[in-house]
């Protein structure tokens, strides 16, 4: 199954795309970040980072269903 | 007419018309905070700021944080816009304002949105230094620590 990834920030930059779409088995967001990080050579941890699922704030150990839009959160810094 | 609302604009802000969505015959106060571009940042020279923003989380979580302000502060109206995009130095990155009847929940509801704003929500700040360096503020520095990792954590 599928799910959409949209990169923001120093993560759009590092991953060199603003969307993609990705195969996963199952799994939770937590281990699609690692995939990715692996892939896209990211420099941030998830601890650093917090994850949305269809446009609101989910937990790490969220599982994935197909379909789903996923974000990874860099650290945010507006005002 | 709702009594909060918060946006991204890719333009220009502009106080006097956001000004009128916060005025109501009910409230006996306004206050208002306006974030603007410095030229300077840690010692080093500002050229300018970009701002990134995840739009639909922003403006979900902005909004229901506007509506959290006017239960716990007891105002009449709430209204937040952030800029996206470069912005030069002195440009207005922020405007939040607030009216309520007494002016005292109005200066703490727009401090306590603005810390809000700064910390929940999707945005992220590009710095471009006077020397051509350039870096995504909270986010280089952690790239590679760990006790940068626990400091966003704790500040969160």
């Amino acid at each position: 199954m599928n799910v959409s990834v949209t990169w923001f920030s120093i993560l759009r930059e590092q991953a060199g795309r603003g969307e993609e779409t990705v195969e996963v088995e199952g799994g939770t967001a937590a281990d699609l970040y690692e995939r990715l990080k692996a892939r896209h050579r990211l420099t941030l941890g998830i601890a650093s980072l917090r994850v949305a699922v269809n446009d609101a704030f989910a937990d790490w150990d969220t599982v994935l269903a197909s379909g789903d839009r996923v974000v990874f959160i860099a650290p945010v810094g507006g005002g | 007419m709702s009594a909060v609302c918060f946006a991204l604009s890719d333009r220009d802000l502009d106080p006097a018309v956001l000004r009128q969505e916060v005025e109501d015959r009910s409230a006996g106060g306004f206050v208002c905070f306006e974030g603007w571009v410095r030229d300077h940042h840690e010692g080093r020279s500002v050229d300018h700021l970009e701002y990134e923003a995840y739009p639909a989380l922003c403006l979900s979580a902005g909004t229901a944080l506007l509506e959290e302000a006017v239960v716990r502060f007891e105002l009449r109206r709430a209204v937040a816009v952030h800029r996206t995009g470069e912005l030069g130095i002195g440009g207005m990155a922020v405007w939040v304002g607030v009216s309520s009847d007494h002016r005292k929940e109005a200066f703490r509801a727009c401090e306590w949105i603005i810390d809000r704003i700064k910390h929940d929500l999707p945005i992220w700040k590009k710095e471009t230094f006077a020397d051509g360096a350039s870096g995504w503020v909270r986010c280089e520095r952690c790239a590679h620590s760990h006790e940068e990792d626990a400091t966003f954590r704790a500040a969160c």
